[in-house]
């Protein structure tokens, strides 16, 4: 791993982590509409799989989904204008935090139903060798959507048609609320894979280079015409379902302490950063300017989503019909 | 004019668009035998890569389409029955149709979801549902019915080549069913209506299958002198308004006939149209004839009973001519069926 591709990865994770610590801030203040589901804690998962693809592969995301746009190169500006509400935001407000897509860099749309997204991936695919180019196309979703009819005939199906797709897996282990134990049959989701006669890797998913190199072997097996590959990263979670969420369960517990102590202490951007020191990738002032750069731009992001002009009314009657 | 089959005709529809645009291509279940004969045949002219036999998976097959329609192509998806695509409803419903909107306008979906609707073949429960107005319901989705196969190769060449997701509707117990077919460029723009028969008394609105019914029933009451105006809507959404509403404003008298259910049926919104903007055209209260409100039967004899009939229509057309019929109780007979028995 060459120096400029680990600070390019640990970019991307900087770069989700001070968007969403300030989302999450604007939610709490009740600046925000609607409500939000934050990335941090996963941040390895995007970052290392969008690292290992080009600008013009195609991915589809989730209801989780600010940690995917900004690892695929958005812009915070529209992103926080989108979840302000405004009209220059991503999808001139009608979208919100769980529709954002931006599909000048092949991000094609957030997704609010679980496993929805996953078999439009598929298409993408199948686009992509239809027309005969070598993208390769990316689903996340998470533990919870692999117990979704959709999942699995998406992995039948691209199996069979020997689809460019990668399907990502951020197993954060719970599904909402409800504990992954709970609700799926096996341990390792990577196992579901075998069903369908298609490689399943489980990578480290607070390790950004791990999954880094895990995502471009199945990029590169894609590009090559072998067909698709079911990822699974394991993750933490750092902080709720969604945010606020305290208050709608009314002192309802759900994670044991000690799983919350180690979604804590296996922090993928502290184990990066750690990683880069060791590396001697970049020097501490750097690091420090680049964190002051990028938390500067989310402020702007801030700034400029407040003095957006809201939707006219009128509005709710564009982007209908072609 | 050479006649063909509505199945024909649109294999011709197919086959036509597919020559001219290299991104529209054909996926779905058994599409190079072809279940229905629509797409038989079109495997042999552009192979594997064109007429995509995919898993027995409505839901990821609509939802791949999808992914290819806002990544560039125009696919036609065949999911064969209209009941099966509530297999696919979320990513019809969700995806296709939202994309565009809920994106601010980013992507566009030109994807046609091609199915059989309603009974009439003994199909049993599970496949002979007319299922239109759960589409019709959906915000921008188009959803088309054509009634003939010389309008079903126009519409369905109008269908693909439409930048938004389309529902195309063939009629299952008309697919037989022959007519004059131009070997030309024939497109039917969608949402424009036609009449299939003019008259002077009363107008008739009738899509898909139920336009033979209510042809026979107007050639029943031209015995009486009574002259029905048959309008077919052909596209259900968006759909003709104009064209029904200076039909009623001419005739003064209007019966919806559709095989769908009564409670928001298609013919639920041709009535609340006609009565919202032509009620003081009107000269009795507007009828509708709707299919009845159960499950499908298999007996060909309790089908019948289920599917309106030629005589359902007469009686309604002649409700609206009783007199002082206003401001009573003026409930189709049909809807009672079920609950006089």
């Amino acid at each position: 791993m060459d120096n400029d591709k680990t600070l390019d990865i640990y970019t991307r994770m900087l770069r989700i982590r001070r968007f969403e610590e300030q989302v999450g801030t604007l939610f709490a203040q009740g600046q925000l509409p609607g409500f939000v589901h934050l990335y941090i804690g996963e941040e390895a998962v995007a970052a290392g799989v969008c690292a290992a693809l080009r600008d013009d592969d195609f991915i589809v995301s989730t209801h989780r989904g600010h940690g995917h746009v900004i690892a695929k190169g958005g812009d915070f500006s529209r992103m926080m204008a989108e979840l302000f509400g405004k009209s220059t935001g991503y999808c001139k407000g009608k979208g919100g935090s769980m529709h954002i897509a931006d599909f000048q860099i092949g991000m094609l749309g957030a997704c609010g139903i679980v496993g929805g997204g996953i078999p439009m991936a598929v298409g993408a695919g199948l686009s992509a060798k239809y027309r005969g180019t070598d993208q390769v196309s990316v689903t996340f979703f998470g533990d919870g959507a692999s117990n979704e009819g959709s999942f699995h005939e998406s992995l039948n199906l691209a199996a069979v048609m020997k689809l460019p797709v990668l399907f990502v897996c951020e197993n954060n282990q719970y599904g909402e609320f409800t504990p992954m134990e709970r609700a799926t049959s096996v341990r390792d989701i990577a196992l579901r894979a075998q069903g369908y006669g298609i490689p399943g890797i489980i990578v480290d998913g607070t390790d950004a280079l791990a999954v880094y190199d895990v995502a471009a072997k199945a990029v590169a097996r894609a590009r090559a015409g072998q067909g698709p590959t079911l990822i699974e990263a394991k993750t933490h979670r750092k902080g709720g379902h969604a945010e606020g969420e305290k208050a709608f369960l009314a002192g309802g517990v759900y994670r044991s302490p000690e799983e919350l102590a180690e979604a804590q202490a296996k922090d993928p951007l502290a184990i990066m950063h750690r990683k880069m020191m060791d590396m001697n990738v970049i020097v501490p002032n750097a690091l420090e300017e680049l964190d002051h750069n990028i938390t500067q731009a989310v402020v702007e992001s801030v700034a400029f989503a407040r003095q957006s002009p809201d939707p006219k009314p009128e509005a709710i009657y564009e982007d209908t019909w072609v | 004019m050479p006649k063909k089959t509505y199945v024909a005709a649109i294999k011709d529809a197919l086959a036509e668009e597919m020559r001219r645009d290299p991104n529209v291509f054909l996926i779905g279940e058994d599409v190079r035998l072809g279940v229905f004969a629509g797409t038989r045949g079109l495997h042999a002219e552009f192979g594997d890569r064109r007429v995509i036999d995919t898993p027995i998976s409505e839901l990821a097959v609509a939802g791949a389409g999808v992914g290819a329609a806002v990544t560039g192509l125009r696919p036609v998806v065949d999911l064969m029955f209209g009941t099966f695509l509530y297999l696919a409803l979320d990513q019809i419903v969700q995806q296709a149709a939202s994309a565009r909107y809920m994106f601010g306008g980013q992507a566009k979906a030109p994807i046609v979801y091609m199915v059989q609707n309603g009974g009439g073949i003994s199909a049993g429960a599970h496949h002979s549902q007319a299922v239109h107005p759960i589409f019709m319901n959906v915000p921008l989705l188009k959803v088309v019915m054509p009634s003939n196969p010389a309008d079903a190769k126009g519409l369905l060449k109008a269908a693909i080549r439409d930048d938004n997701p389309v529902i195309f509707l063939s009629p299952l117990s008309i697919t037989g069913l022959r007519g004059e077919v131009t070997d030309d460029d024939h497109i039917v723009p969608l949402g424009v209506g036609d009449m299939k028969r003019v008259g002077t008394d009363v107008t008739i609105c009738a899509a898909g299958a139920m336009v033979q019914t209510a042809l026979k029933a107007s050639d029943a009451l031209a015995k009486d002198g009574i002259e029905a105006e048959v309008i077919d809507p052909r596209t259900l959404k968006p759909w003709d308004e104009a064209l029904v509403l200076d039909s009623v404003r001419k005739t003064g008298r209007f019966v919806a006939v559709d095989e769908s259910k009564p409670i928001c049926g298609a013919a639920s919104e041709w009535v609340a149209t006609v009565a919202e903007k032509a009620f003081t055209f009107l000269k009795a209260p507007p009828q509708r004839v709707s299919g009845q409100d159960v499950a499908s039967p298999f007996s060909p004899v309790l089908e019948r009973t289920v599917i309106p009939s030629a005589d359902e229509v007469v009686a309604a057309v002649r409700r609206t001519f009783e007199k002082n019929r206003a401001g009573q109780d003026s409930r189709a007979k049909s809807h009672d069926l079920v609950l006089d028995s």
